[in-house]
């Protein structure tokens, strides 16, 4: 939501300019914050005001601003941001303004412009009269850096009106609400998320595989639900080592027994694919035949594989180098709507990084700290379900399956 | 001890239309009008302890002899109007010119800040009230009241025949005198609270400028008051001294615009 600082000064109290500046914000459309109060000791001090005011849409806010300003309230004009060269590759300048997942302007040149990119603990490049979030690591020597806090501006999130999906859940990690309608509520809100052109992002860990929950992700993903997936060497590995061997970790999924010699099983998965080369031209081969990742191959659905320090093998499509893996995860966020993490804390928070606080962010895992993690470190927006990964997954699968395949209408 | 401020109507006329008044287009007699100030003149002249200052009229600034709008003077200190129309803007250097010359500290405001002097800005007992939003801004009375180190509580004015605070506000005793259709809600509460026994004037009284007066003590020099207003001033121990400025107001000033008060 666009808002802007305003200051009125003077007798403003005794002489009600305050009131009537305040009322005259919320009657036409706006609404306010005082940030800053500051009231006359004797009878000749002036009195002042900081307000932030907050509207809608620009129009609206201008609006408000042009109308108040005649009742005494000023715009603060803000400063340029100060931009100060980066001293060296993969080096900020000191004191560099550090992102928010917010929506960002910077003025330059007295003009606002908006920060291409919305991305958290960045900082931000200028450039030709752009202004770009940078992560740290891509910072070039000599490239113009915003420091300080002059001339930035951080939209505030709506207040979402149509809270609908989760208006529920009044606290953001739920145990006690009963699961069925959480379910067909994130059911509606991936829907909502198709039908508005956006994609659904999924993040998941190997649980979905041990648990047994795999063959129902991969019918999402098969039916057009699932657009995106992040995930690491484990879960591509116990999904294809299930595939192949009927086995999780050595396991029987369907039995639970352990199979014999069964835990080579994910490394014997690992050599069959790094044989011929990648998961996608396993599914070529015929080598791979169902699963997560042969339903990503066949449905055309991007995936990014980052790696770990106690990573097996990995597979051959695994990105090793972390920063190259957070480029290729960035790479892909740009139509995203709505991200499911499914029982990973490792990809949810390094996910959550890099998501704008507009993504909508549901959280499945049986541990709660995951949620608070994310909030923790800035991923406000995450909505928690804590209950079995594997079972939400299925009877989410389930609730999906009952409207049919998506299909863009 | 009252000493005023006067500009000889000698170029006056409504030349121009920057107000209601000025827009009805009503031709200005010029020597009913030059009869009319110097009736003004010698009725303030010839009360006892006024003393009329003049300060000579300048071609083509015919609404320089409204002097209440040249500024606004406290003891020393003068601060010239920041005319909003460029009708009047060409009025700021004389009396800049003539305060300086009269020995007074001269404070200008920043430009762009609009501020038209008494006609926004006066004193009730010890409270300074500015009016806003036709001609000052609020934002100007801010800053006045910084260089006169007074309080000012600003007064949102909304009918556009008021469009100055001397229009349709004045001291009357220790109380007030005013037109409640000329102000915003807030305003209107702001002045029945501190002004708990005023008197009210009606519409009718209002256009006839009853709110436009030279005070001085207990008398008020007002264009031809209607005779309940003189009975209601009268039981307040106020004498009316009528003087007809209907030449005047065609153009939208009465007595209290055509005086600055010095002191």
């Amino acid at each position: 939501m666009p808002s802007e600082l305003v200051e009125l000064k003077g007798h403003i109290i005794d002489s009600l300019s305050l009131p009537r500046v305040l009322d005259s914000i919320l009657a036409q459309g706006g609404e306010f914050e005082i940030l800053e109060m500051t009231v006359g000791k004797t009878r000749d001090d002036q009195s002042r005001a900081l307000i932030r005011i907050q509207a809608p849409n620009d129009d609206k806010l201008n609006a408000v601003l042009a109308y108040i300003e005649q009742e005494g309230a000023n715009r603060l004009e803000q400063q340029d941001a100060e931009l100060v060269p980066a001293p060296k590759d993969g080096v900020f300048p000191e004191h560099f303004y550090c992102t928010t997942n917010l929506p960002t302007s910077v003025k330059v040149s007295g003009k606002w412009i908006p920060v291409d990119r919305v991305e958290m603990d960045c900082g931000i490049v200028i450039e030709n009269g752009q202004a770009r979030t940078t992560p740290m690591n891509d910072v070039r020597a000599g490239q113009m850096v915003v420091v300080g806090h002059d001339g930035i501006k951080v939209e505030t999130p709506e207040r979402r009106e149509s809270v609908g999906t989760f208006e529920f859940m009044t606290s953001t990690v739920s145990s006690e609400k009963p699961k069925a309608l959480m379910v067909a509520e994130v059911a509606r809100q991936i829907r909502d998320t198709k039908k508005a052109g956006k994609k659904v992002l999924l993040v998941g860990g190997p649980a979905i595989v041990h648990a047994g929950a795999g063959e129902a992700v991969a019918r999402m993903i098969r039916d057009g639900w699932i657009d995106v997936i992040f995930a690491g060497n484990a879960l591509a590995t116990h999904d294809i080592e299930s595939a192949l061997y009927g086995t999780a970790l050595g396991v029987y999924i369907e039995e639970g027994k352990p199979a014999p010699h069964g835990h080579e099983n994910h490394l014997r998965a690992i050599n069959e694919i790094r044989r011929v080369g990648s998961i996608a031209e396993a599914v070529k081969q015929g080598v791979l035949t169902k699963g997560i990742m042969y339903e990503a191959v066949k449905a055309g659905v991007s995936y990014v594989l980052a790696g770990s320090i106690r990573d097996d093998g990995p597979l051959p499509d695994v990105i090793t180098d972390v920063m190259e893996a957070q480029d290729a995860m960035r790479a892909q966020l740009s139509e995203v709507g709505m991200a499911l993490m499914v029982a990973t804390t490792l990809h949810s928070v390094a996910t959550g990084n890099l998501l704008p606080a507009s993504v909508e962010v549901v959280c499945v895992d049986i541990n709660t700290a995951v949620v608070t993690k994310l909030a923790d470190r800035g991923t406000h927006q995450a909505v928690g379900v804590v209950t079995d990964a594997a079972l939400f997954m299925s009877e989410l699968a389930d609730e999906l399956k009952e409207a049919g395949p998506w299909r863009a209408s | 001890m009252a000493r005023f401020l006067m500009c000889p109507p000698t170029y006056y006329g409504v030349m121009y239309q920057i107000n209601p008044w000025m827009a009805q287009g009503q031709p200005v007699d010029k020597d009913l009008a030059s009869k009319q100030w110097q009736d003004l003149h010698d009725t303030l002249a010839s009360i006892p302890g006024v003393q009329v200052e003049l300060i000579e009229p300048q071609e083509g600034l015919p609404d320089m002899v409204f002097t209440a709008n040249a500024g606004v003077v406290k003891g020393d200190l003068f601060i010239p109007s920041n005319f909003r129309h460029p009708e009047r803007q060409g009025e700021s250097e004389f009396f800049e010119k003539w305060f300086r010359e009269h020995g007074y500290r001269v404070e200008v405001l920043p430009k762009g800040l609009f501020f038209e002097g008494a006609g926004d800005l006066l004193k009730i007992g010890d409270t300074w009230f500015g009016g806003y939003y036709f001609r000052s801004d609020p934002q100007a009375l801010a800053v006045v009241s910084q260089l006169m180190e007074e309080a000012v509580l600003p007064l949102r004015l909304k009918d556009e025949r008021f469009y100055h605070l001397d229009t349709c506000l004045c001291r009357l005793k220790d109380s007030a005198l005013y037109y409640p259709g000329a102000f915003d809600d807030y305003s209107l509460r702001l002045l029945r609270n501190r002004f708990p026994d005023a008197v009210e004037v009606t519409e009718e009284e209002a256009v006839r400028f009853a709110c436009n007066t030279v005070v001085i003590d207990d008398m008020f020099v007002l264009h031809r008051p209607s005779d309940r207003l003189s009975a209601t001033l009268a039981e307040r121990g106020i004498k009316c001294v009528p003087v007809d400025m209907s030449e005047f107001i065609k153009a939208g000033g009465s007595s209290k615009c055509l005086t600055l008060r010095l002191d």
